[in-house]
């Protein structure tokens, strides 16, 4: 039962929700207590935008434990528009289809389930950037 | 009813899976294709998706289109009848995705099909009392139906957020509502079950179509139009046939309906299915629009409500994805895939 420790990420799981350093002014994700580019250890809370590419990528045939429910699916890094490379599964897409450089938009989905009776864990994966405005010219 | 306040809705948001279960394909499994279709397909969640993820999504948008901070809102309601967890409320997962813990109230709300309109109507009063003024009431649901019955082709996914606030900062404001409810069992489902019972045809005439006619023709009295003053009807949509037939009993055209009207592509998303239909009649709304909105739950009871777009729609119109770009965004699966996605494989 690892409650505590998922409950302690909550925030940088479910919005992606990272720090931009007091001394050097860059992004860090995730959140650390040392600065990785000046090794400073003052940050504030910066939640990121949600948008980046995909930088590398690997499909997963062959799952761990806990996650063989959703093989085969596409574990991607991604490089967040902000800077920082981010470890997730991609989502909503086909596997065939993902490239290096594919832009790709932050999602909140549900990562594992601790069994039948046990927690649902949820955080950030990334799906291709969906189209805002509507292809149907025509109002009412 | 209508508030001491005058309130409307500063912003909203819609959210459709991308897999799409063709109707046909249930009839070619279940009946070697000889079945009327309610619906041409139904939308489908993701395995990593439910209620809880469904509603993040529609509540993002909606938080982008009405440009205000998450922290300024001070409920966060979700209607459901698809709940992640028995207890555990879905809303307070929501609330923290969308970065409004902890200064908030929220609640999960459960009326069948009007679970997220009776969070509407509640998050009208909260605002419309002045005791604070924004409040976010959700519809979203991952319904299921049984194997070979009739609800298997219609039980569908999404949701739809919507950000009540004062009348003077909303892209629609409200001129009133109407809540019609009596005890009727045409459709329930009893604790630990995980398919609902349901009455055939005892859905239509005393449940689905008694109680939204009531509902309307009230609203339309205490307010003193007719079908004619609206620009757009949104009726719940179980199916295709019933909201058209619903539009035709209260007098509205096929026209008025057409632009909400989205069951024939993604089948009855439940507590989002007509705010889903109000969510794509906002997106191609123009000032001035007067636009109705009926739920229908089983159990069974309407909401309607009675909306007038404002000036400020253009500008928010495309600060999020349009319903129809959801709906566009589509992966047909067969059978067998939804039977994977749907969690209906038992593996011994
Ligand atoms: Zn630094």
């Amino acid at each position: 039962m690892n409650v505590p420790r998922y409950w302690r990420s909550e925030r940088t799981r479910y919005g992606l929700v990272g720090e931009i350093c007091r001394s050097c002014g860059k992004p860090i994700f995730p959140p650390r207590d040392v600065c990785p580019h000046c090794t400073d250890e003052g940050q504030d809370v910066h939640p990121f935008g949600g948008k980046g590419q995909v930088y590398s990528f690997s499909t997963v045939y062959d799952a761990p434990a806990g996650y063989t429910e959703y093989q085969p699916y596409t574990v991607a890094l991604i490089k967040l528009d902000e800077g920082p490379l981010v470890t997730a599964q991609l989502t909503d897409v086909d596997n065939e289809a993902v490239h290096i450089g594919m832009p790709v938009e932050m999602v909140t989905r549900k990562i594992k389930e601790e069994g039948e009776n046990g927690l649902i864990i949820y955080g950030y994966k990334f799906r291709p950037v969906l189209e805002s405005k509507s292809s149907r010219p025509d109002r009412f | 009813m209508k508030p001491l306040r005058e309130v409307g809705i500063i912003g909203y948001g819609a959210y459709i899976p991308r897999y799409r279960l063709p109707a046909a394909e249930v009839a070619r499994v279940w009946t070697e294709g000889h079945a009327g279709l309610p619906v041409e397909e139904k939308s489908v969640p993701g395995l990593d998706e439910d209620t809880a993820t469904i509603a993040i999504e529609a509540a993002r948008n909606a938080l982008a289109r009405g440009g205000i901070a998450a922290q300024s809102i001070r409920a966060v309601w979700v209607g459901s009848e698809s709940h992640p967890y028995a207890v555990k409320p879905t809303s307070t997962i929501v609330a923290e995705a969308i970065g409004a813990t902890p200064q908030v109230s929220a609640a999960d709300w459960e009326f069948a099909c009007k679970a997220g309109t009776e969070a509407l109507q509640a998050a009208i009063a909260l605002v419309g009392s002045g005791m604070t003024d924004f409040a976010m009431a959700i519809g979203a649901d991952t319904a299921q139906g049984r194997p070979g019955d009739a609800l298997e082709y219609t039980t569908a996914a999404g949701g739809a957020a919507y950000i009540i606030g004062p009348r003077e900062h909303s892209l629609a404001y409200l001129e009133g509502s109407y809540s019609y409810v009596t005890d009727t069992p045409d459709f329930f489902r009893r604790p630990y079950q995980h398919y609902p019972e349901h009455g055939g045809r005892f859905t239509g005439q005393p449940a689905y179509f008694k109680h939204i006619t009531h509902a309307v023709e009230a609203l339309l009295q205490e307010l003193g139009y007719t079908p004619g003053d609206f620009a757009a009807a949104v009726f719940h949509q179980p199916n295709t046939k019933f909201p058209q037939r619903v539009a035709q009993m209260l007098g509205f055209s096929k026209e008025q309906i057409r632009v909400g009207l989205l069951a024939p592509k993604i089948g009855n998303t439940y507590a989002a299915s007509s705010l889903l239909g109000l969510t794509a009649v906002l997106d191609e709304a123009k000032p001035g629009d007067r636009i109705l909105l009926a739920s229908f739950g089983s159990g069974a009871g309407s909401d309607a409500f009675s909306f007038v777009v404002t000036d400020l729609i253009q500008e928010r119109q495309r600060l999020a994805p349009t319903t129809q770009a959801y709906i566009a965004r589509r992966k047909p699966v067969d059978y067998a895939l939804y039977v994977r996605y749907r969690r209906k494989l038992q593996m011994h």
